[in-house]
């Protein structure tokens, strides 16, 4: 039955900016302080104070309209969205309307499957954030908490391009990537500097009109956002499907119940008021101002990708895992730098084992049990012969857990590799002598005993006999 | 020897003719005896100001004086003061005790200023007949069964009183202007953008303008000289050099060409009003300017578009008073929206309300464009019609207010009659243009101003002809009777 329906899915990202100070004050934007210790007058909306704009917020916002192909908007507005909360100490929030910095951009998703998807992106906006209302540990009340009021944002509003919930995450994905890359977000979604709002809906394949779509709300990590999203859609399909209509509302995410529910109804919603902020000037930026931006971009994830496909010849694949960020993308030609001529062997590594043993242990590529030139060392090692692959990934367990080299992890254990045939042809003769039933079984005809006795010669070799070799002079050894 | 200006003050100051600490004690003594009659302040600020005085004149003593240093003056209680009561004069902002100094306090604190007190008003400078103030209206000390004018009425009723030779102000529609015309003083709004807004409780911030009220034009030049100039804080302070304003008062008449704004002379102009105006105009022609009629088609439009974009922006400015972080709280909240309701519902007077809901209204969706846009358009008309009179002449003048001062009460009743009384000055801050209000003669025995406008940072000009006007008449010197004639 749902094989007749299509899912929409549109995104909005908030990512909160890296900027020293917070967006329109001087107050830090560090996280973690103690509740508005980090807030100043100009943060708790004090009568007579005014906002001052963060020029880094505007530079922060153009490099990511810039890595977007956006249009900069030569002149920018400020406005005022009016609603009443608590943590909005002014009663309205600053931010951009009619006129955002950044327009008509898109974003070139590749899917698991390997085919690209492009989204576009509506505009991306400047906004300050709010505070916090605390209501664990207070009884009766509720406490405010200013720290995050003011701290600079980037929304970026996609078109609804997406057509499944994997495509969005592949899309977040991508964008959460980017601004990595920027060094305009450290991305860091528990902390909350980078969330979403999805927009849903659903409509039967093949129906030009868009459904009524519902915002999911509250969605701080990947796999909610994927989770919330199918269940959104299933709960539109089946609503539809019974007689129901979906109605356009926000929905809040909640995790625990993994169930989205309506927080309020489009008749509900604020009116939000917006209109020009008189407090602050238009922004207005010059050619010369953006061609700077431009001239600053570090080379971008797509133009990495590209670049370690013709320059290490790895598949296309190979090289957006590891480019997904710009500390893994370093890892990785640090490794291959280490060991020339064996790019794919590096690629499969960094991504096989490393990055395997990096999530086991929760850590970043900055935080690496094992520097890249370690681990090229290893790979060189199987490079030149001197342990198996499968030997070495033994080796790699022992580096992991002692921070030590390879070389000296082989040297102790002895596990080089035996690459001597005079040695590898005596352990053969010794095996055949001990084994005289199977070899004669082997010589009228039983093939299959041929694995018997390259088991039997790597385990006499505790593991380090050369494959190949052993291989080559067993057949030579055991030919009739 | 009676000081009868800032400026004569402070040569006495200056030849050690008087202490500061003496001079603040003369204030505030008369201070204390007007407030019953006039209830021109909302706090009265003895302690400070006398250990201010002390300070100053031991600045003295040590060479470091400027031409204002050991002067005492009154802020308007718009302007945030640190630890000192900042009230608005709203029920709202009646326990709110400042932890900052607004730029404009600063900077005159800098100049060794001495603050006396804070200036009554209409509550959050809504109103023009100071009828509004959670504190109760101020008099007219020219008829004390009359309104000052508002919103700074306060301050415009303190120094016809000479209580004290400054006061500052604020004029979002003629705050400034209107209550000097009917307090028979000189009031200055300077330039959008010429003095901070930072410190200054916002009403309508593309509109609001600090400025000053004196006794004379050259006061209020010493005093600009002081305020004006960029601030960091305040976005919309323009970063241009603050020339020489008290150097460039002399500047002959001879050459200017006044414009006489047509539409200033209408119906509802009072022929009372209208006589002295017409006067002081013949006193500038004699002076030497060349006169010359001319026409702002659009400026009869002004009124009905600041009643749309300064309630739009008071809605959004006014929205933090909301009873969490500061100033009134209503008892026992049930819930959040109780709390909001009936903290703004007790702490926000019938105007004040009157124009959140005006702008909540012409900002809501559906009405945002027939109103709010409509009405930045017309004013944008309204700039370029000023521009281009700017064009042929070099200041403009007309009437600041159609009436003298009228009786308390009288206008209460109608608002739409009280927004009409702004209905000349309201054009120069559609504009963000500086203008003033000087004395220019009396109708019956109620004082009436003539108002000068003059083109965008063209204080030193409009100053310069208030100056040379007041050379020649003494209608700025005259003080109500009963009250003192000087300040020392």
């Amino acid at each position: 039955m749902s094989g007749e329906w299509e899912t929409v899915i549109g995104l909005e990202i908030h990512a909160q900016l890296a900027t020293r100070t917070k967006i329109f004050s001087g107050s830090p934007t560090a996280y973690g302080a103690e509740p508005n210790t980090q807030a100043d007058l100009v943060d708790l909306g004090y009568p007579g104070v005014l906002p001052v704009l963060n020029g880094a917020a505007v530079r922060m916002a153009v490099q990511f309209g810039l890595a977007v192909d956006a249009t900069i908007a030569r002149r920018s507005v400020f406005a005022r969205k009016n609603y009443f909360y608590p943590d909005l100490p002014k009663g309205y929030q600053i931010s951009q309307y009619e006129l955002p910095i950044v327009a008509q951009g898109h974003l070139d998703v590749m899917q698991e499957d390997g085919t690209v998807r492009r989204v576009g992106i509506t505009r991306a906006h400047l906004e300050e954030d709010a505070g916090k209302s605390l209501h664990e540990g207070h009884v009766g009340v509720s406490a405010i908490d200013l720290n995050r009021a003011g701290t600079p944002l980037v929304e970026i509003v996609s078109e609804p391009d997406m057509r499944s919930a994997k495509e969005a995450i592949a899309y977040m994905k991508k964008v959460h990537t980017l601004v990595r890359y920027l060094g305009i977000c450290d991305g860091n979604m528990q902390e909350g500097s980078f969330r979403c709002d999805a927009n849903v809906s659903v409509r039967r394949r093949g129906e030009m009109k868009f459904g009524t779509r519902a915002e999911l709300k509250n969605l701080n990590s990947f796999r909610f956002v994927e989770k919330a999203i199918n269940h959104e859609v299933q709960r539109q399909i089946e609503l539809i499907e019974s007689g129901g209509k979906v109605v356009q509302e926000t929905r809040l995410y909640d995790s625990d119940k993994d169930e989205t529910r309506p927080m309020r109804t489009k008749e509900e919603a604020n009116d939000y008021r917006y209109f020009p902020d008189p407090d602050l000037l238009p922004v207005v930026l010059d050619e010369a101002f953006i061609e700077a931006q431009r001239q600053g971009l570090p080379e971008l994830p797509d133009q990495k990708a590209a670049r370690f496909v013709q320059q290490y010849g790895i598949p296309a694949y190979d090289a957006q895992v590891l480019t997904a960020s710009r500390e893994m993308a370093a890892f990785y030609e640090e490794v291959a730098a280490a060991v020339p001529g064996e790019t794919k062997l590096a690629a499969n590594w960094v991504m096989g084992e490393f990055s395997a043993a990096l999530n086991k242990d929760g850590l970043d590529v900055g935080a690496s049990r094992l520097g890249a030139r370690q681990l090229g060392g290893l790979l060189a090692r199987i490079a030149d012969d001197t342990i198996s692959g499968k030997l070495a990934k033994e080796v790699f367990e022992v580096m992991w857990a002692d921070r030590s080299d390879a070389d000296a992890v082989i040297e102790a254990r002895g596990l080089k590799q035996i690459t001597d045939s005079g040695a590898i042809g005596r352990l053969i003769d010794d095996i055949m002598a001990a084994n005289p039933k199977q070899l004669a079984d082997y010589r009228s005809g039983k093939d299959k005993l041929f694995g018997f006795f390259v088991g039997q010669a790597m385990k006499a070799s505790g593991g380090k006999a050369n494959p190949a070799l052993l291989n080559e002079l067993l057949k030579k050894k055991l030919a009739p | 020897m009676t000081a009868a200006t800032l400026a004569e003050l402070a040569a006495g100051l200056a030849a050690g003719s008087y202490s500061s600490v003496e001079l603040t004690r003369a204030a505030l003594r008369r201070v204390e005896q007007a407030q019953p009659q006039l209830n021109a302040l909302i706090s009265i600020t003895a302690e400070g100001a006398l250990a201010d005085a002390a300070a100053a004149d031991a600045r003295r003593a040590a060479g470091h004086a400027g031409p204002l240093t050991g002067v005492p003056m009154i802020h308007k209680d718009i302007f945030c003061t640190a630890g000192v009561l900042t009230t608005c004069a709203s029920r709202m902002l009646s326990n709110f005790v400042s932890p900052y100094d607004a730029t404009v306090v600063t900077r005159l604190k800098q100049a060794g200023m001495v603050m006396i007190g804070k200036a009554n008003m209409d509550e959050f400078a809504m109103g023009s007949s100071n009828e509004t103030s959670h504190y109760g209206p101020v008099r007219n000390p020219w008829d004390t069964s009359r309104v000052p004018g508002g919103s700074s009425g306060g301050s415009a009723a303190a120094v016809a009183a000479r209580l004290a030779p400054l006061a500052t102000a604020t004029d979002t529609g003629g705050s400034i202007r209107q209550p000097a015309s009917l307090c028979g003083v000189t009031g200055l709004k300077p330039t959008y953008g010429r003095v901070s807004r930072y410190g200054m409780i916002a009403f309508a911030s593309s509109l609001d303008q600090a400025g000053v009220i004196t006794v004379s034009a050259e006061d209020a030049a010493l005093t600009l000289q002081a305020m004006a100039g960029f601030d960091p804080r305040d976005s919309t302070s323009v970063d241009a050099p603050v020339p020489d304003y008290r150097a460039a008062l002399d500047a002959p008449l001879a050459g200017l060409t006044i414009g006489i704004l047509k539409e200033f002379f209408g119906a509802g102009l009072q022929p009372e009003v209208e006589a002295p105006v017409r006067a002081a105009l013949e006193r500038f022609r004699a002076l030497g300017a060349a006169v010359k009629e001319v026409s702002l088609p659009s400026l009869p439009l002004s009124v009905p578009t600041y009643y749309v974009v300064a309630p739009a922006e008071c809605s959004s400015n006014l929205a933090r008073f909301d009873g969490v972080r500061f100033g009134h709280r209503c008892a026992d909240p049930k819930d959040l929206h109780d709390l909001y309701k009936r903290s703004r519902a007790e702490g926000f007077g019938a105007e004040v309300k009157r124009r959140i809901m005006t702008g909540t209204y012409v900002l809501s969706a559906g009405y945002y464009d027939a109103y709010y846009l409509k009405a930045q358009k017309v004013r944008a008309l309204i700039n370029n019609d000023f521009l281009r009179a700017f064009g042929e002449v070099d200041l403009l003048l007309g009437p600041t207010a159609p009436t003298p001062a009228f009786g308390l009460g009288d206008k209460t009743a109608d608002p739409i009659t009280m927004y009409l009384n702004d209905i000349y000055t309201i054009g120069a801050n559609l504009a963000g243009l500086p203008a003033m209000s000087i004395p220019c003669g009396f109708a019956g025995r109620l004082p009436v101003g003539v108002q000068l406008i003059g083109p965008h940072f063209g204080e030193a000009r409009l100053l310069a002809a208030a100056h040379r006007f007041q050379q020649e008449t003494d209608w700025h010197l005259k003080s109500p009777p009963g009250f003192a004639e000087g300040f020392a």
